[in-house]
């Protein structure tokens, strides 16, 4: 404990789990900015999203190896984003659209019965055994100064990046990324503003459960992928979300890596048992909303009396 | 001594300061206005006389004890009861029901413990607060005509009625004071003169109103006293007669005359 | 087959003390907790942990186990409930992961993930109530549904049934009227948990053992379910939807199709009420319960 080298390895691995849970939180915080609702459902969308890059990257990689596994892996990668996205969207308009004038408990309640769904539906056809992504290409670490990293960790990192990247420009430069800031602010005024609301709403789960499926097979990757991984993973991004400040999306790339880094130092340093690693999470949830609320980047918002 | 004031009270959300240094003053017995333009910062200042929002600075004094940062249901028990603005029924139960809620800890044992245990394991005792409980809620609805309605969803009730409604829920604290906000609103003539009858009848069983009203007419009839805030800052205060001259207050509403 | 409907019958009985619990929380001050499986969890332990480590007799384990569900109630209760309610879902679902990682990895209390065998059976006046001979224990375990179905109930139709339902209908103003809703929430918080504590009592005499893997998220979803499905705000209605939820659970059994129906198929089923009950028929089967003047048990009972 305490070399350098060894600080900087946590940190690696800290930054990568994190830019993991960042992917996912953001989808929970782009659909709470609009809806103001827990999307329960987000981490089976994820799960699903897993499976499916995991099945087209098998079916389509080949036998031998060469540029075309690259290119197999982000089209698989693809598959399992545009199949989230689309699942979203369709769970958005048969589980949730229509409870939106409905008490605020109904659609979490759908909510959470259609993560059961999902998880369970999964479980039924792709069984309960958990699998990984069969990467074959080298993964050997490469060590700088003795800190090592895998090729991996970097391809995630990568996307994580790009992606974060791609999202930020999208919702503060594109005509659709304003309409939805717009609609997270005052939905009704959205709309006498000639904003298609619905529309737009169908927009942020197609791209929040899109971001959650390359998540997910990020894990296949580096972790492993199982019916019920959804709930789990599901929490902790949304602990994420929570902690950066739910409804902002800046906030939820911040509170992720630092839940990351948090559970990564956390066994490390701190000397947390592996077996309670799970509950560092949730500990970090409640201290977060008992001493900031809002968030670390999120506004206080009072309800209008 | 003043029943209720508060000393230079601010509310500020973030840079946008809602109520600046504010000096109100209530009365005891009187008919106090509350008045200025939309985004005045009235509400505002009632929801921190009420223990809904916290002042940044400042001090809310009520019969000379600092309720500054005191909790709404502890307000409420002191004898500070209100209405709000977009009306705040509880929709889903009866009309006698939402009476009985402001009935609640007039009733029975003080302490939370002591009323789950006494609700728990004693099922006379809950008989009896009922029908002590229903006696007094009668009354207030009929101090409102309301009792004929008694059984109704309070969603089920038409607006005018809503208002009233509430205004019986919060009587039934047994307040001090009422706090009223623009319990005109969305009121036709003849409700809104009805209702001017109301508050002088609230008034004359011994009870402090202050009320936050855009109704003109129904706020110079009534009022024994009014206060007038303007960005939110306390820019006068009198009788009726004197606010209608006051050259501030014309200019808040009507904007600078051109020289 | 007869055999199963008295299975059915006595789980019916332990999630419908649960499900209790859960429609004072969520059915009357309208908070979604999803913890009733850490709480039933903890009463499982509780029993387990007593009688078998340290020789206690049954009937003394059970308010032990309410007490220290509550406690649990209380502590998981005081940080979340000040928060928005969406919030308090979340926390809860965590604190019931928590409970059952604790679980898994307190070795010297609770055995870890092989659990606590031999529970004694439990004896009442020096019979004994065999799970194995399942007529006793069936009426053991609706006595304490019918106990638990009148405290709650009548609890629920005094002034502090009514100050639960004014919270649930509007905090802001329910406060206003003096109305300490922090208090109340962790009070029905506390309630909800004590009695799904004594469930976990009976379930752990029933099985005769405990394990962590018997209390996963699955139980709260269940649970969830039985409200949602029978009605909230309606105690008769959640007793129903336990035994709806529960002979769906062993309807493959029942039928001897277990082979056939694979076993994701009732919890899918159970994913699919929550969001069409949701859509098609939020109030459940029965729907709330008309609130109405309670009435005095004897005519001429005079007061007491």
């Amino acid at each position: 404990m305490g070399s350098i080298a060894e600080f900087f390895q946590h940190l690696m691995n800290g930054l990568t789990l994190g830019g993991i849970y960042a992917l996912i939180a953001l989808g929970y915080t782009m659909v709470y900015g609009i809806l103001k609702f827990i999307n329960f459902a987000h981490g089976d969308i994820l799960m699903v999203g897993s499976y499916i890059g995991l099945f087209t990257f098998d079916a389509i990689r080949g036998q031998t190896m060469g540029p075309w596994t690259v290119i197999a892996f982000f089209i698989a990668m693809l598959a399992g984003m545009l199949f989230s996205a689309g699942l979203g969207m369709a769970i958005e308009r048969i589980a949730y659209k229509p409870l939106r004038r409905a008490t605020r408990l109904a659609p979490l309640l759908s909510a959470i019965g259609v993560s059961f769904i999902l998880s369970n539906m999964a479980a039924w056809m792709w069984g309960t055994k958990s699998r990984k992504l069969d990467y074959p290409f080298d993964n050997s670490p490469i060590y700088l100064k003795g800190v090592s990293i895998t090729p991996h960790q970097i391809l995630i990192l990568a996307v994580v990046i790009v992606m974060m990247v791609a999202l930020k420009l999208f919702v503060d430069r594109s005509r659709i990324g304003k309409a939805m800031r717009a609609t997270s602010l005052d939905q009704d005024t959205a709309k006498l503003m000639g904003i298609k609301a619905d529309k737009i709403i169908a927009i942020t789960f197609a791209i929040g459960s899109a971001l959650a499926a390359t998540a997910g097979f990020l894990i296949a990757l580096e972790i492993k992928v199982y019916p019920s991984m959804g709930t789990m993973t599901g929490l902790k991004a949304f602990v994420a979300a929570v902690v950066g400040g739910i409804g902002n999306i800046s906030g939820a790339m911040l509170g992720g890596i630092l839940l990351g880094l948090l559970e990564t130092f956390g066994v490390a340093l701190l000397g947390i048992p592996y077996g309670l690693r799970d509950t560092i999470a949730f500990v970090a949830l409640i201290i977060i909303l008992l001493v900031k609320p809002e968030g670390l980047l999120g506004k206080a918002e009072k309800e209008k009396v | 001594m003043m029943l209720l004031e508060t000393t230079k009270l601010t509310r500020a959300y973030g840079g946008v300061v809602a109520v600046s240094q504010v000096d109100f003053q209530v009365r005891e017995g009187l008919i106090t206005g509350l008045i200025g333009p939309n985004g005045a910062g009235k509400t505002t200042l009632f929801n921190n006389m009420t223990g809904l929002d916290t002042p940044t600075s400042g001090k809310v004094y009520f019969k000379g004890a600092d309720i500054t940062n005191r909790s709404a249901h502890k307000i409420c028990r002191m004898g500070i009861a209100r209405t709000f603005q977009n009306i705040r029924l509880f929709k889903e139960l009866s009309v006698l029901e939402n009476v009985m809620v402001g009935l609640h800890f007039k009733t029975g044992k003080s302490s939370t413990t002591g009323r789950v245990m006494a609700a728990f394991l004693s099922y006379l005792k809950v008989v009896d607060e009922y029908e002590l409980m229903n006696e007094s809620a009668i009354k207030w609805l009929e101090f409102f005509q309301l009792e004929s309605l008694k059984d109704e969803l309070a969603k089920n009730l038409p607006y005018g009625h809503q208002r009233e409604l509430e205004i019986a829920r919060a009587l039934a604290t047994d307040p001090t004071i009422l706090f009223l906000d623009e319990p005109a609103a969305g009121m036709n003539p003849s409700e809104t003169d009805s209702l001017m009858k109301t508050i002088r009848r609230i008034r004359d069983l011994g009870i402090t109103v202050v009320l936050i009203e855009h109704d003109m007419k129904l706020v110079m009839n009534i009022c024994d006293t009014i206060t007038v805030l303007n960005y939110g800052q306390n820019i006068a205060q009198g009788t009726p007669a004197e606010i209608r001259h006051n050259p501030k207050v014309v200019e808040a509403y009507l904007g600078k005359e051109e020289t | 087959m007869f055999n199963f409907i008295l299975l059915i019958l006595i789980y019916t009985a332990i999630f419908a003390l649960m499900a209790i619990g859960q429609n004072l929380i969520t059915g009357y001050v309208g908070l979604l907790s999803l913890t009733q499986a850490g709480f039933f969890a903890i009463g499982s332990y509780v029993t387990a942990i007593l009688s078998v480590t340290y020789g206690w007799n049954f009937w003394l384990t059970v308010p032990m186990a309410a007490l220290i569900s509550s406690f649990f109630g209380l502590l998981i209760g005081l940080p979340t409930l000040r928060l928005k309610g969406d919030y308090l879902a979340i926390a809860t679902l965590g604190f019931g992961e928590i409970v059952r990682n604790i679980l898994n990895n307190w070795d010297s209390l609770t055995n870890g993930p092989m659990g606590i065998q031999r529970i004694p059976m439990i004896s009442l006046f020096g019979i004994q109530i065999s799970p194995y001979k399942k007529w006793g224990f069936l009426v053991l375990v609706w006595i304490f549904v019918l106990v638990a179905y009148f405290l709650f109930d009548r609890l629920a139709k005094s002034r502090l049934g009514r100050a639960l339902e004014a919270i649930r209908e509007d905090e802001i103003a329910a406060s206003s009227m003096g109305i300490n809703v922090t208090r109340y929430k962790v009070w029905a918080f506390i309630l909800g948990a004590a009695v799904a504590g004594v469930a976990g009592s009976l379930q752990a005499e029933f099985i005769l053992s405990v394990t962590p893997g018997a209390f996963t998220f699955m139980v709260s979803i269940m649970v969830l379910c039985m409200v949602v499905l029978g009605g909230m705000g309606n105690f008769k209605a959640v007793i129903l939807g336990a035994f709806i939820i529960q002979f769906i659970s062993y309807f493959p059994q029942l039928v001897g199709l277990s082979n056939v129906i694979p076993p994701q198929f009732k919890q899918i089923l159970f994913g699919l009420i929550l969001v069409v009950m949701m859509i098609w028929r939020p109030q459940g089967i029965l729907g709330r319960e008309k609130r109405s003047a309670p009435r005095r048990l004897f005519r001429s009972g005079g007061d007491v």
